[in-house]
C-alpha cells in the first residue's frame, strides 16, 4: 500500500521523503491547487529540485492542479499542467473536467489522478473520468463510509486512494461553497477555504472571537482551545441554542482501518496537510510508515500501537481523532 | 426569456407536492424540473411516482425534466439513478457526473445541473459533446465569468448547441454532505432520522451568535439563509445570451415569483423589491451573502 504524503515546502518534502513516504504531493504557488495559502507551495524551479530529491530516494512526486479553472485565468491552469508534464512528475492530480481534457489532449502520456475535489463518490462517476481522460487513480471524498468505500472499490475502473489522516471535510469536496458565500473565495475557485486575509481574531469581554469577513464564527471561553474559523466547524445559533451545528472540530485518523482498506484493494492512503509544518509531516509520516510496515510484515495480527496514537494525537487538529464518515454512526 | 421551476429542494408530503405542481400548471412557467436531488431516504414519492408525475405534467405542453440526486454514495442510489435514466419519459437533469456518464452512454440528451461543476468553456464543450443540451452555471460564479464562458463558447463554435440557465431565485444550495444536519440538530442518528426534515418545509435557520442570518439546513444540504435574487439582472442576462432563469420553489408565493420573473423588464414596475432578505453578491464576484444595490429594478 502506497503512503502519499503532503508537502507545502521543500523542508516538508524532505521530511516526507526521509521518513518513509512512497509518494509526495505538492502544488504550485497560485490558485491552481486546493491549498493556496501565502508562503506555501512550489515555484517551477523548486518543483524540479523537489522531484530530484524525491527520485534520488526512490520516492514519487505528484503535483496537484486541482481547483476549477475560471475563464479569465485559464492560462494559469494550462501552464501548471504544462510545467508538471515538462518536469516529468509521476502523476498530475486534477479535478476540473476542462483541465483534465487539456492534459489528456496535450500530454497524452501524463499519469492522471482524479483529485478528491473531483467529487467522484461512486463507480459510474469514476467510469466517466476513466473513459474520457484515462485517469489511473481516484482519491475518494471523505464523505464515504467504510461500507461505501468497499462498494466503490468493488466496481471501480481505476485504482483508489483514500484519506488516512488529517483534517476532515464534512462536506463533499468540490461541492462546498460555504467559504465563497462569506468571502467570495472557495476551494473550487481559489484553492482556499476561509482564506487567511478574511480571518480576524479579537479578544473581547465575552471571550476570544474568531471572525470571517466580519461574521462571527466562534467565541471561546477561558481555557477553551480555539480552532481556525473554518465555516463548518463554527458554533452557531439555532432557535437560541448555540452549538457546532455542522461539525465538531475533529480530525481524521484511520490507522486502525489499515487491514480493512487493504482487504478492499485500496492502493494508497493519503495524509492531509500541505499547509502543515515539516515537523507535522515528519511525525505523521514516520508513524504511518511504521504502521504500514508492521501490517505488511504480519497482516493477521495487526494492532495499533499506543505510541502511534499518542504521537498522532499530538499533531491532530482539535487534538481528537475520529474515523469520520468511515464509521457509519458518524453519518 | 424562459423561466424554469427548479426541483423542490425540501422534503414535502406527497399531497403537498401534487398540489404544488397543480398550481404550477396554471402559471406561465416554461419548464418544470422535478425529482429528489438532496437525499435518497426521502421517499414520500417513489421514483415511479416522480416519473408518473413528470409524464402527467408534460401533457400540459410545458417542458418537464426529471432532476437526479446530487451526491451518490451507495450502490442503491446508483441503481435508482440508472432506473431514472432508463425510464424517464422526459429529459433528465444530471446533478452528479455519474448521471452524465449513464446518460451519455445511452446517447440521451440531458441537462447539466448546478452541481456538475462547469466552471469554464472547455468543460462546457465536453459536456455538450457528450449530450448536454442545457447547463446551469455553478451558483458561486459571477456574471462576468458567465459572460466570458459564453463568449468563448461562441468563439469555439458551439454556443448555439447548448442552452444556458441561471439559478436566479431561491435559497442557494451551498454544500452537500453525507451527514444530515437536520437529524444532528434534533440529536437523531442519520440511520434513524425519522425523516424529520419533513417538519421543516423551508429548512432550519442558522444564525451567528450575533443573530446574523447565515445558513439554512435542509437535511444533508446546506443552503444560504438569504434568498438569492437575480431579477434585476434579467436584462443583463438576456443580453449575454442566457436562455432560462431558474426559480427554486419556496413554501409561499412561488407562482407570483414566477410571474414576476416572466413579465419583468427594465421599464416594468412589477418588480420584487431587493431587501436585505435577498442577496446577489455572487453575480458581482463578491461574497455570495452580499447585497449589491444596483440595476434599474431595485
Amino acid at each position: 500500500m502506497e503512503l502519499v504524503c503532503p508537502a507545502g515546502s521543500l523542508p516538508a518534502l524532505k521530511a516526507a521523503v526521509d521518513n518513509g513516504a512512497s509518494a509526495v504531493y505538492v502544488g504550485f504557488k497560485d490558485e491552481t491547487n486546493a491549498r493556496h495559502f501565502s508562503g506555501l507551495n512550489f515555484k517551477e524551479a523548486k518543483v524540479q529540485s523537489a522531484l530530484s530529491y524525491a527520485r534520488s530516494k526512490g520516492v514519487k512526486l505528484f503535483v496537484a492542479v486541482n481547483t476549477y479553472s475560471q475563464p479569465d485565468g485559464w492560462q494559469k491552469w494550462q501552464k501548471a499542467v504544462d510545467i508538471a508534464s515538462d518536469v516529468g512528475v509521476d502523476a498530475l492530480i486534477c479535478a476540473d473536467i476542462g483541465v483534465l481534457d487539456y492534459a489528456t489532449q496535450q500530454h497524452p502520456d501524463l499519469n492522471l489522478h482524479l483529485s478528491v475535489q473531483g467529487s467522484g463518490t461512486n463507480s459510474a462517476s469514476l467510469s466517466f473520468y476513466k473513459d474520457n481522460f484515462n485517469i489511473k487513480r481516484a482519491v475518494l471524498p471523505r464523505v464515504l463510509s467504510l461500507k461505501q468505500v468497499a462498494q466503490v472499490a468493488k466496481k471501480s475502473p481505476v485504482d483508489l486512494e483514500v484519506f488516512a489522516f488529517g483534517s476532515l471535510c464534512i462536506m463533499a469536496e468540490g461541492r462546498c461553497y460555504l467559504s465563497s458565500y462569506l468571502t467570495d473565495q472557495s476551494p473550487n475557485t481559489c484553492g482556499a477555504c476561509s482564506p487567511a486575509e478574511f480571518v480576524r481574531w479579537q479578544e473581547t469581554d465575552s471571550g476570544l472571537e474568531s471572525r470571517l469577513n466580519e461574521v462571527l464564527i466562534d467565541r471561546y471561553g477561558e481555557g477553551e482551545k480555539a480552532g481556525y474559523p473554518t465555516l463548518c466547524k463554527g458554533r452557531f445559533d439555532i432557535d437560541g441554542q448555540v452549538s457546532n451545528v455542522l461539525e465538531e472540530p475533529t480530525s481524521l485518523n484511520t490507522i486502525g482501518l489499515l487491514p480493512d482498506l487493504d482487504a478492499m484493494g485500496i492502493k494508497a492512503v493519503k495524509i492531509e496537510g500541505r499547509q502543515r509544518s515539516p515537523v507535522y509531516v515528519e511525525q505523521v509520516v514516520k508513524v504511518w510508515r511504521q504502521a504500514i510496515d508492521d501490517y505488511q510484515r504480519n497482516p493477521d495480527n495487526f494492532k495499533v500501537k499506543k505510541q502511534w496514537s499518542k504521537a498522532l494525537a499530538k499533531v491532530s487538529e482539535g487534538a481528537q481523532t475520529t474515523l469520520g464518515a468511515y464509521s457509519r454512526s458518524w453519518q | 426569456m424562459k423561466v424554469s421551476l427548479g426541483p423542490i429542494l425540501f422534503f414535502w408530503p406527497k399531497q403537498k407536492v401534487f398540489d404544488f405542481y397543480e398550481k404550477m400548471l396554471d402559471t406561465s412557467v416554461d419548464t418544470i424540473y422535478l425529482g429528489e436531488t438532496v437525499c435518497s431516504k426521502r421517499r414520500e414519492l417513489s421514483t415511479a411516482d416522480w416519473l408518473d408525475l413528470a409524464e402527467r405534467l408534460a401533457e400540459s405542453g410545458k417542458e418537464v425534466v426529471v432532476s437526479s440526486l446530487a451526491l451518490l454514495m451507495a450502490e442503491s442510489e446508483l441503481s435508482t439513478l440508472r432506473s431514472i435514466c432508463e425510464k424517464a419519459p422526459v429529459k433528465v437533469e444530471a446533478n452528479d457526473i455519474s448521471a452524465v456518464q449513464v446518460l451519455s452512454e445511452k446517447g440521451l440528451p440531458f441537462v447539466c445541473g448546478p452541481s456538475t461543476n462547469i466552471y469554464n468553456a472547455r468543460t462546457l464543450k465536453l459536456m455538450q459533446e457528450r449530450g448536454a443540451v442545457r447547463w446551469v452555471m455553478p451558483v458561486e460564479l459571477s456574471g462576468h465569468c458567465l459572460q466570458t464562458i459564453l463568449q468563448q463558447a461562441q468563439e469555439m463554435g458551439f454556443a448555439d448547441k447548448i442552452e444556458t440557465e441561471v439559478f436566479s431565485y431561491g435559497h442557494l444550495p451551498l454544500a452537500y454532505s453525507a451527514r444530515c444536519f437536520t437529524a444532528r440538530h434534533l440529536d437523531l442518528p442519520k440511520d434513524n432520522c425519522k425523516f424529520s426534515c419533513i417538519d421543516y418545509p423551508e429548512g432550519i435557520l442558522v444564525k451567528s451568535q450575533e443573530q446574523q442570518k447565515l445558513f439554512n439546513l435542509n437535511g444533508t444540504q446546506t443552503q444560504s439563509s438569504d434568498i438569492y435574487n437575480l431579477l434585476a439582472q434579467k436584462d443583463e442576462m438576456k443580453a449575454m445570451g442566457v436562455d432560462m432563469l431558474r426559480v427554486s420553489p419556496v413554501v409561499e408565493g412561488t407562482e407570483q415569483i414566477i410571474e414576476r420573473f416572466k413579465s419583468v423588464g427594465v421599464s416594468n414596475e412589477n418588480s420584487i423589491p431587493l431587501s436585505d432578505e435577498f442577496c446577489n453578491g455572487y453575480w458581482y464576484a463578491k461574497p455570495g451573502m452580499d447585497t449589491v444595490l444596483e440595476g434599474g429594478l431595485i
